[in-house]
């Protein structure tokens, strides 16, 4: 394997800082959305005292996933010793620390109280999953931060393969945290179970490769560099496989709820009767999230092409963004089983009566805030190529070792 | 002359009547006071837990006094419709401590009303979901909420399972000083907690069942009425299954 050299996003400044005041000026917006919001209260949102979560849930809750998930590529790197991916590993590093300030900036600016952010950071009830997670969080951007350092710092080389397990181990962690927000909740029929978690970590996995990979293939097509078959290869094959093993999660999740009867009718409700929450499971989680990509991905020829890829990369995300839909939201529609042996027939505060769904109309601020998160992200991940040397000048199938195997 | 006698009468019944008066009422404001200055400078104890009981069997279809009563008691009616907001989504987001639901049994077609408010759970999920300690338990037995170190995540509401918290979701300008109120933050039925503070024995939502429906009192209290009714009466838990012991109980259904 040649020496891997590294060098700063290359393109012209027009196309950059372009690219920048386009970023800024969705994230501006969505800035200016969460201050609407903030200044008027959440009454302007689609949001009420049944569907107490929103859209700005949603896409904070799917970016935090994919941010642990797109520092696996630099996982496989040192904690599975494959030589092919520790040239990537800096880019995974960065984007996973982008795409957590992101999630974490809408997270924090669709609360009740933004500004008391200071007690969330002072105050801790310790048996609260969320309490974990503040740290969590904190941890993640520190670690990884440390982890890159290693990476990039000649001296500081050896410690890169114990960061890089301490970095892995610390992800695993925190998406079981980011899951068990909904595995611990006893009170809804959707949530409390223990498969909650590992289930956000293999989505957090497939999440994270579809960002890494249209993140790569747009620097490196941008600046010119030369991205070798080989590797993209390995990336979709690895992004079909970890699809696949979310299709893998849902299907076990959904057959162990069909088996017990105090689970049917949330079932029924997500796979049959629950209105836009069951045409977004099927269509936009089921079909264009996971079977669609899959059948991209592994198709002999689709496959192996540049739009298919970023076709399919796309695809992930956008069914992504359907399952949490599905979870968050739907999860909340789902009438509770207050009264498990009576129906609900007449109620004084929107209760589910005669089992009908609770009511969630999404407002456009809640979508401009989450959307203006992703922006951030991208902004944070495009400044980190320009400025850093986290880019290799070449991922060329003769730089990258076809004989890592052997190694 | 007999003007002057009824001037110096009229003006010695007058001091006269004050002096009774503030002699009788005025050790009794007094003692008041410092009842009160001890309850309040006192730590709340957990030799009481405080309940209620609801009988179902006794509550009208179609009256919401209780309702009514609460509101009027903690401000919930001093809340106005944010102007340009739809009155059914303004509806959706006005905050309810207590609710009236009524129910019918899936198999037997039974009905019930009741009403339904925070259960006041011994070991309430919605403190253990709170990040910052916020909504917490007195030791009395109360589930309520900090509103000072609130931040307004709504983990709370997602992990009630009576559905049982509001989230302030509008400005709030007019409020009592027993029940303060801001946006952004949750809240929920808090047995009156002001009342325990000042050492009255009743809820507003008692008060204003004009069917005897509503018992409120000290479950700890073997001679208090409530536990005299638990005894004597089969009563149930909502979601028993969860085992989370609620300080709520209900007769009938």
């Amino acid at each position: 394997m040649k020496k891997i050299h590294y060098r700063e996003w290359g393109i012209e400044s027009p196309r950059y800082w372009g690219l920048l005041v386009v970023l800024a000026a969705i994230a501006g917006i969505g800035g200016l959305a969460a201050l609407y919001m903030e200044h008027n209260g959440h009454w302007v949102t689609g949001m009420n005292n049944q569907i107490v979560w929103g859209i700005p849930h949603v896409f904070a809750i799917f970016l935090i996933v994919a941010a642990s998930g797109a520092l696996n590529i630099a996982a496989f790197g040192s904690v599975f010793g494959k030589k092919i991916h520790k040239s990537l590993g800096r880019l995974s590093a960065v984007l996973a620390m982008a795409l957590l300030v992101g999630g974490l900036l809408v997270l924090v600016l669709d609360l009740g109280q933004p500004t008391r952010l200071i007690v969330a950071m002072t105050t801790y009830n310790f048996k609260s999953i969320f309490a974990w997670n503040i740290y969590l969080y904190a941890g993640f951007l520190a670690i990884v931060a440390v982890y890159l350092f290693t990476m990039m710092e000649r001296k500081a080389n050896k410690y890169y393969p114990a960061m890089g397990v301490f970095a892995f181990v610390w992800r695993l962690i925190l998406t079981t945290g980011t899951g068990s927000i909904f595995g611990f909740i006893v009170a809804r029929q959707g949530y409390d179970a223990a498969i909650m978690a590992p289930m956000f970590i293999i989505m957090s996995f497939a999440y994270g490769m579809a960002f890494y990979l249209l993140v790569l293939m747009f620097t490196f097509k941008q600046d010119g560099r030369p991205l070798g078959t080989k590797l993209l290869m390995r990336l979709k094959n690895l992004l079909g496989i970890f699809t696949a093993a979310v299709f893998y999660f849902v299907v076990v999740y959904h057959l162990t709820n069909l088996y017990g009867t105090e689970n049917h009718e949330y079932d029924a409700f997500i796979l049959r009767d629950g209105g836009i929450y069951t045409s977004l499971f099927w269509i936009g989680w089921v079909l264009l999230g996971l079977l669609v990509p899959m059948g991209i991905v592994f198709h002999p020829a689709l496959g192996k092409t540049h739009g298919g890829i970023i076709a399919a990369s796309l695809l992930v995300l956008l069914g992504g963004l359907a399952a949490m839909y599905v979870i968050v939201i739907g999860g909340q529609a789902f009438p509770m089983a207050i009264f498990p042996d009576k129906v609900i027939i007449a109620s004084g505060f929107y209760d589910d009566v005669n089992g009908q769904p609770l009511y969630y109309s999404p407002s456009v601020p809640e979508f401009l805030l989450g959307i203006g998160g992703i922006a951030v992200a991208l902004a944070a991940t495009f400044v980190g190529v320009r400025m850093l040397k986290l880019l290799p000048v070449s991922l060329d199938d003769e730089v990258v070792d076809p004989y890592h195997q052997k190694s | 002359m007999s003007n002057k006698v009824d001037q110096n009468r009229r003006e010695f019944v007058s001091v006269a009547t004050k002096t009774a008066a503030a002699t009788v009422v005025a050790p009794g404001v007094l003692l008041h006071a410092m009842a009160q200055a001890n309850l309040r400078s006192e730590p709340v104890t957990d030799k009481v837990r405080y309940g209620l009981l609801i009988d179902t069997t006794k509550c009208a279809d179609g009256c919401s006094d209780c309702v009514t009563g609460c509101e009027k008691e903690n401000g919930l009616d001093m809340l106005v419709e944010p102007e340009g907001a739809s009155a059914e989504d303004w509806d959706r987001q006005r905050p309810r401590w207590i609710r009236t639901v009524k129910v019918k049994d899936r198999l037997t077609g039974q009905l019930s009303t009741l009403p339904l408010m925070c259960q006041h759970c011994e070991n309430p999920p919605c403190a253990d979901v709170c990040p910052t300690g916020a909504s917490f338990r007195r030791a009395d037995g109360i589930a309520m909420v900090d509103r000072h170190i609130c931040i307004g995540c709504r983990y709370c509401m997602m992990a009630c399972p009576y559905k049982a918290r509001s989230f302030i979701h509008e400005e709030v300008e007019r409020k009592p000083t027993i029940a303060p109120r801001g946006k952004g933050c949750v809240e929920s039925c808090n047995l009156c907690v002001q009342r325990r503070d000042n050492g009255e024995s009743t809820t507003a939502c008692q008060d204003a069942c004009k069917h005897g429906a509503i018992v409120f009192g000290d479950l700890n209290d073997p001679g208090s009425e409530i536990s005299k009714a638990l005894r004597e009466q089969n009563t149930r838990q909502l979601r028993a299954d969860l085992k989370l012991n609620t300080g709520v109980r209900y007769r009938g259904i």
